[in-house]
Parts: C-alpha cells; structure tokens; sequence
C-alpha cells in the first residue's frame, strides 16, 4: 500500500443556505479545497461524495455525474457512497484506497447534504431510513428516538445524571464560537440545554445535533504529487478504518456499547501501528450528548460508565488529557449527515496544521475522526499525522 | 328456525381502554349533564378500529376454545365500521390466526350484523359444511359531534366460536329467529363519514317491534315463556330502551342484570348484544337459558336461545372476562377524544 | 404523508412476521431473534427456524416521540420501547394504551394487534404489533 496525504481542505460553513443548492455546496467546497492544495481541477481523477439522502431530500441521485458535470471535470471517475450518517466517512475511505492502491494520485473526498429545504417532519423520517424500514421507522421511531433509548438505559444502567451527558452540548458550543464553519458559533449554558424543549424523552433539543446544508472536501493524493508540497502544510493519513454492526438496536446484546466503534478502532491502531496514548486530540461524531460520552469509552479513552467524568473534569478541553471536538462537534458545528464525516477530517487537519486559531492544541501531531451511521451500523475510524 | 348439535366452545369479548363521560360531552354542547343516556362511553385508542379490536376479541374466544385454529372453516366478521369501505376486515383476523383454507367474510347489517354472523356460522356448521367457525360483532361507532349519538356510540368486540356440540361445550344453542321489514330508521349514504337517524321513529316502529316480533318468535317457535329463561340481553344503544323491551316481553329486572352494560361503556352497536352475552357467560349457572336478541337498522333483529353447558366452568377463566375490560379504563377529555376519533379536521 | 414511495407489497410481504410476532431460532448458536430471517446475525449459520416468540415481556428502556417523522404526524406524543420477551428475544415497538406520564422502565407488557401507520388518506393500513402494560 502506498503511503496518503492529505493537500487540500475546504468546507462551506454549516447552516441554512437558502440561497444554494446541493450541487452549489459541492461545487463551493470543491473550490475552496483546490485552492487550498494549489492543485488544478485538471489533477483530479476520482471523487467520491459521501451523502445520505439526497433522493428523498432533493429527488436528486446520481451525484458523481452531477458534480462532474458542475465542476466541469467531465471524464473523471465519479460516485456517491451512503452509509447513514458515515457517508462521509466511508467516502474518505474509498478515497483513500484509491490512491493506496496506486490506482489514482489525486482523489476528492467529498460530503455533501442539503437539509434545509424539507420540513422537521420530512426530515425525520429521511433520517430514521438509517435503521431498518420493516421493522424500526414502521414503529414511528425517529432516529432521535433510537438514540433516546441508549441514553435511558445509559443512565439507568451505570446511574449517571441527566446533566452530566448533557454537559457535552455545553462543551462543543464553547469551542463552535471560534469556528468560522460552525452553524452555531454561541456558547449555552447548561440549564440552557437542560431547558430545551424534549424532542424525544430524555433528549433535549440542546443535546441533538441541528439540521442543516453544507459540503466539505478533502484532497488526497499519494507522495508522488506531496512531494511538491511545503511539509508543514501536509497530513499524513495513517489509518483508515471501516466497521460495521447489527444494524438495529433490539437486535445487539448491549445497547450503550457501539461495537464498530471498538472494531474500527482496533484496525486502524494496528494499522497505523500506534497505541491510545498516542492520539493528541479526537474529532468523536457526538450526533447526540450521550454519544460523545459513550464514543470516548467505546474508542477506549474511559471505562464503560465513565466516559462522562472526562468531560466533567476537564478532560476533554483543549488543554485536557484527550483535547475532543475543538472545532464545535456535531452539535455546534453542526452535522450535514453525509457531509459530516470530511467535516471532521476538515477539523482534525486543521488542528495538526496549527490552523486551529484560538481553539488551537499545542503541539497535536496525532489526530483522529470517528465518523458514525445509524445507531452505530457503521463506524469508521481515521487516523492523521502532522509531518 | 332449529339448531341442532350446534354449541358455543369458545368465546371473548374486547373494550378499549378509554372512556369519556356523557358529562364531559354534554358540557361542550351546552346540554344538561345529569339527562344523558348513559353514564360514560368506551373510546378507541387512536390505533385502534373495528379489526384491532377483532382481532384481540377473537385470541380471547381461541383461548377459551382449547382449539387449534387450523380446525376454524370460517371467520365472519359483522361490523358497521370497518376500517376499510372496499377490502375485507376476516383476512387479517385469518392472517393474525395463521388460517388460510377457510370462508372468510365481512357482514353489514348496522347492529344486528354480529348475530347475523353467528346465525351464518350456525348454519355453516349445522350443515356439515365446516367443524368450527368464528363469529364476530365488532364496532367503533361514530356519532356525529353535537348529534344525540355522540353521547353513546362507543367501541368494543365480541367474538364466538362454534362447533358441533361436544364434550367440553360452553353453551349450546336450542334455536333461532329472525325479523326483518324495509324500516329506515338509522343509515348511512355512501363516502358519507356519519350516519343519519330518524330521531323518535327509532324507537316503537323500529327497536321495540323488531325485537318484540323476534323474541315472540322465537319463544313461539320453541314454547318458551318468559320465566324460562334465567338470563336476558337486548340490543343496548342506550339503558332505557332495552328495560322497557324487557318490560314489554314480560321479563324482570333480575334477568337483566348481566346482559345490560350499555351503562358502563355506551352502545357498541355490532358487538352489543354479543358482549352483553358474553357478561351473562361469565356469571351464569351450568343450566341457564340465555335469551339474546339483536337489533339492527334498516331493520331487523335475530333472537337465540342458548343453554349454559358444564365447559363454562372450566373454560371461564382462561381469558379476560368483560368486567375485566369494564373495570380498567382511563378517562379522557373531549379534546382527546376528538383526536382518537378524528374529528380534529384540518 | 409518507416522504417515500407507496407500496402495497413492501408491506404485504411482510405480513407473517409483523401479525404473528415470529422470530428466528439459530440452530447452530441458539440464538433467538426478532423478525425471523434466513442467516444469524450473530454466528451467520444459515440453519435457522422459525419460532413464535412470547406475548409477553419487559420494557427494558423507552422514548417519548414529541417529534414524529411525517407518518405519523399527528399522532404525537407516543412512546417506543426496547422490550424483552420473555424468552430474552428483543423488539422494539410501541407501547400503546399508557399515558406518556405513567410509563416506566421495567413494567411488564403484552403484545396487541393495533394500527401502525397509513400510506396516505387512500392507501394501505399497516397492522402490527404493539404492547401495552399488563394490568394487575
């Protein structure tokens, strides 16, 4: 396998972009990262754009084509990879076989998802097409709802409080205020959370990661062409890892563990051969508060049932032992599903670049992105090195 | 008509949850809360409809039986609210059952269609033709907001099962009788959603002398008097009509008392009668004579005989009983109401 | 309003499984799952049977939907379970006839035939199973 790189980021900020399409979002972040990378459009060879639902959404598939065509790269090797919320994360995967596999040297990741334009309700239910049709979304659960009963079981199991997983909401808004991509650069307090209106009992609207439009691309290209490159703007990727799970929650013997986190995990420190200690700081898919804290135990940074003393002691702040979420997360920066797993490789190599600004972590060389779909179905893993 | 070897084997009645109180209703249309019909009405939950409640009356009535289902030839379900108006309701009871060899039908004859099906399934089983059969009565009655039905169209389901008379009966039938004429007193027009009734012409010329002509009959036909029976169920759309037929035929109060319930959970029009004699089976005496006689619009009545067999006393307790439903109940407000039944219209 | 296609056969074919509550019964790691299908999700034999799960069982964690997807618009609050059947199979369904004030993690359920959701004013409804409290 060839050794990856990372040369070019560029993402639109997350929010309600009324005045832009789906493929507007693509073709502006594909802007963005090109000139970030120097690289020219002509370069490109392949591009894989991880999105969720942009048939029910828009009425629109086929979105390889499509952005080609936008893009005017006609010619190129073009697909969309869905897999939930992980979309994106699997999109990088591929893209990052691709060049591994000395097939292509200069590759698009891409995430995309245009959300605002159908209601709450619409939206819900393209959501909640991430479990199993027949015999989850048929009982009227929303995908909130799923992540509610992890969270009810979470507490009762290892008797934790409300406002003690709550308190992830408070930390990702905090560090959203100087991310100029973030949907919601404001900090909130803890009651503010605690005081939102219930979206599904015990979630808080607070505690869910908000709908919205954004695309995020990131360039991969093999040495050859990183060679061009100032090093100190270069990322190395030195893991890239996919696993998956029983896709619905009755059907898993343990609902607040997710096991492809465990697994992907696994693959992507054997491959990088690095141990936890490590990693520098993590980029962890926190769709929901209870999330974040079951992540952190899930990847291995807390015991079952404890994952939410790192965040009430500090842990997980930018000068904490395992610095999480320094760009907003999913819930401040917010969380285009499809778009949102290049979205967080955007942050984590932001941070390893020293490009981070006032939420910048001293000296981070060793970053990683967790990127989940469904209620754990999918999880994949990717590891980062600042050269 | 006679019956012959013809018994009741298995039997289950089903009530929503729900109730509302006459009071409640009488205060949103400005009406007196002390003179309405009844006291409160059953109410179906917002996911459940004529089908639902089937379904749950009928797995009560196959408990009771101590039968496989593969035997049942027949599912006829009456019913003057099924969910769908084209598509029958006895295939999904068939499905739910695991039974697909059968007759499997849907019956309309307003709130007579339920004693129709257990004559049919009677007559199915007299005849050689099946071993055993399921009647149902089933309804979740809509009352025209602010119409004097709002007060009482409620909602439950009974369900019969029938077979050749056997060793382990619950109750035999010793005969039958039924009494028709073109009288319109209660309808509903085609995609119309409410029925119309014809006020106080629903009373002599249609409830009382239909019933009063098949009760007649019937105890003509089988040299029967009043005092023979121990037990009396009457159509119930409300408490006053079937204590004045009683009075009418010469039955006491006494021989009421298990058969009227429209008191506690309003009229449930299909299942009305089938659920009034589903109470008298579960406080009668091996030995009993069961008087039943429907009511239905358009109009007509069916009368039974029905003799209580020594399988009730094994066969009582295997299923909730009607008190059972009866007596567990949560009260709602008629807003909730008007969003169980639809009526929020937007 | 469904947000996707109609159709009558997606639902139709699976009618057994949704009516009747029939799992898979793993004859090779003994498993028990619900619905039934023809591998095991947890040992991938294909040696599996079908099984009719329990009626009964325990509500091992729950949700209030305040938020619905378009299906079932209107019809807010309702409360999705996590049950455990008797026999330790899991399903999720809703949990009908409780107000959303008085559910509580651990009651006992039983399973009844309700309605689940519409395809359109027109359409198809879909049946299912649900439970509802056991009653003392």
């Amino acid at each position: 396998m060839r050794r990856v790189y990372v040369c070019g980021i560029g993402a639109t900020p997350i929010g309600e972009h009324w005045e832009l399409s789906l493929r507007d979002l693509m073709v502006l972040a594909a802007k963005k990262a090109l000139e970030d990378s120097t690289l020219t459009k002509r370069d490109i060879e392949a591009v894989y754009i991880g999105n969720m639902s942009s048939g029910i959404l828009q009425g629109q598939e086929h979105l390889g084509s499509l952005f080609a065509t936008w893009f005017g790269i006609p010619g190129v090797s073009a697909q969309k990879c869905e897999a939930a919320c992980a979309s994106g994360g699997v999109a990088f995967h591929q893209a990052f076989l691709a060049v591994a596999s000395g097939m292509y040297d200069v590759v698009v990741a891409m995430g995309v998802e245009k959300m605002s334009d159908g209601n709450t309700y619409d939206v819900t239910s393209a959501l909640i097409m991430a479990d199993d049709q027949e015999y989850v979304a048929f009982t009227g659960s929303s995908f909130v709802g799923l992540n509610a009963l992890i969270y009810r079981r979470y507490m009762e199991k290892f008797n934790v409080k409300h406002e003690d997983i709550a308190m992830f909401a408070v930390h990702d808004h905090k560090y959203a205020v100087n991310n100029p991509l973030a949907q919601y650069r404001k900090a909130v307090t803890l009651e503010t959370v605690l005081n939102s209106p219930i979206v599904a009992d015990p979630l808080r609207l607070f505690e869910c990661a908000p709908i919205g439009d954004g695309a995020a691309v990131v360039i991969l290209c093999s040495e050859e062409v990183a060679k061009k490159y100032k090093s100190d703007r270069l990322v190395e990727v030195i893991a890239s890892s996919v696993a998956t799970d029983i896709l619905s929650l009755h059907n898993r013997k343990d609902i607040v563990t997710l096991n492809a986190t465990k697994l992907a995990m696994n693959k992507a420190l054997k491959m990088s051969k690095l141990d936890l200690k490590d990693i520098d700081i993590v980029e962890l898919h926190d769709a929901f508060t209870i999330l974040g804290v079951i992540h952190l135990e899930d990847m291995g940074f807390a015991e079952k049932g404890k994952g939410w003393m790192l965040v009430k002691d500090g842990e997980i702040e930018k000068d904490g032992k395992i610095p999480t979420n320094l760009m907003g997360g999913l819930k401040a920066r917010g969380h285009p599903v499809g778009a949102t797993g290049i979205y967080e490789v955007i942050d984590v190599v932001t941070q390893l670049r020293g490009e981070g600004g006032r939420n910048q972590v001293d000296d981070a060389e060793i970053g990683l992105a967790q990127n989940v779909g469904g209620v754990g179905g999918t999880v994949t893993i990717n590891l980062f090195r600042r050269l | 008509m006679k019956i012959k070897d013809v018994s009741i084997i298995g039997y289950g009645a089903y009530v929503p949850i729900f109730r509302i109180r006459d009071s409640e209703i009488a205060r949103v249309w400005g009406r007196d809360p002390k003179r309405v019909p009844v006291n409160e009405k059953s109410v179906p939950g917002y996911d459940e409809d004529s089908l639902t409640m089937a379904v749950e009356a009928t797995l009560n009535a196959l408990k009771r039986s101590n039968i496989s289902p593969d035997i049942i030839g027949a599912i006829l379900v009456g019913s003057e609210s099924p969910p769908y108006a084209v598509k029958p309701s006895a295939t999904v009871i068939a499905e739910v059952l695991g039974v697909s060899r059968i007759v499997a039908v849907d019956m309309e004859f307003a709130c007579r269609a339920g004693t129709t099906a257990m004559q049919n399934v009677i007559g199915m089983v007299g005849s050689d033709m099946i071993e055993a059969g399921i009647a149902i009565g089933t309804d979740t009655a809509q009352g025209r907001p602010g119409d004097e039905l709002e007060y009482t169209a409620a909602a439950g389901a009974a369900s019969y099962i029938i077979s050749k008379s056997g060793n382990d009966d619950i109750a035999r039938f010793e005969g039958s009788f039924s009494y028709v004429t073109d009288t319109p007193d209660f309808w509903r027009r085609e995609g119309e959603r409410f029925p119309c009734h014809g006020y106080r012409f629903t009373g002599e010329p249609a409830y009382f002398h239909h019933i009063y002509s098949a009760a007649k009959g019937l105890m003509d036909e089988l040299g029967l008097k009043p005092q023979d029976f121990a037990h009396v169920v009457f159509h119930q759309p409300n408490v006053k009509f079937p204590i004045r037929i009683a009075k009418q035929l010469g039955f006491n109060k006494e021989q009421l008392k298990y058969g009227l319930l429209s008191g506690y959970i309003g009229n449930t029009y299909a299942a009305a009668s089938l659920i009034g004699l589903a109470n008298v089976l579960d406080n009668a005496k091996v030995g009993d004579r069961i008087l039943v006689v429907s009511f239905g619009s358009g109009a007509g009545s069916d009368a039974f005989s029905i003799i209580v067999e020594d399988g009730i006393l094994s066969k009582r307790d295997l299923a909730p009983k009607v008190f059972d439903y009866i007596s567990r109940k949560k009260y709602i407000d008629y807003s909730i109401y008007s969003k169980f039944r639809r009526n929020i219209v937007m | 309003m469904n947000t996707f296609i109609n159709s009558v056969p997606r639902s139709w074919r699976e009618r057994k499984y949704k009516y009747r509550l029939i799992g898979g019964i793993c004859k090779k790691c003994n498993a028990t799952f619900y619905p039934y299908r023809g591998s095991c999700p947890y040992c991938g034999s294909d040696d599996i049977e079908e099984v009719n799960l329990p009626k009964k069982g325990r509500l091992i964690s729950y949700t209030i939907i305040y938020s619905p997807p378009s299906e079932f618009r209107l019809k807010q609050p309702y409360i999705v379970g996590l049950i455990e059947l008797e026999d330790g199979t899991r399903i999720i369904a809703q949990i009908t006839d409780v107000d959303v004030n008085e559910v509580k993690d651990g009651i006992e359920v039983e399973a009844v035939f309700r309605r689940y959701r519409e395809q359109g004013a027109d359409g198809i409804i879909e049946y299912g199973i649900k439970f509802r409290p056991i009653s003392d």
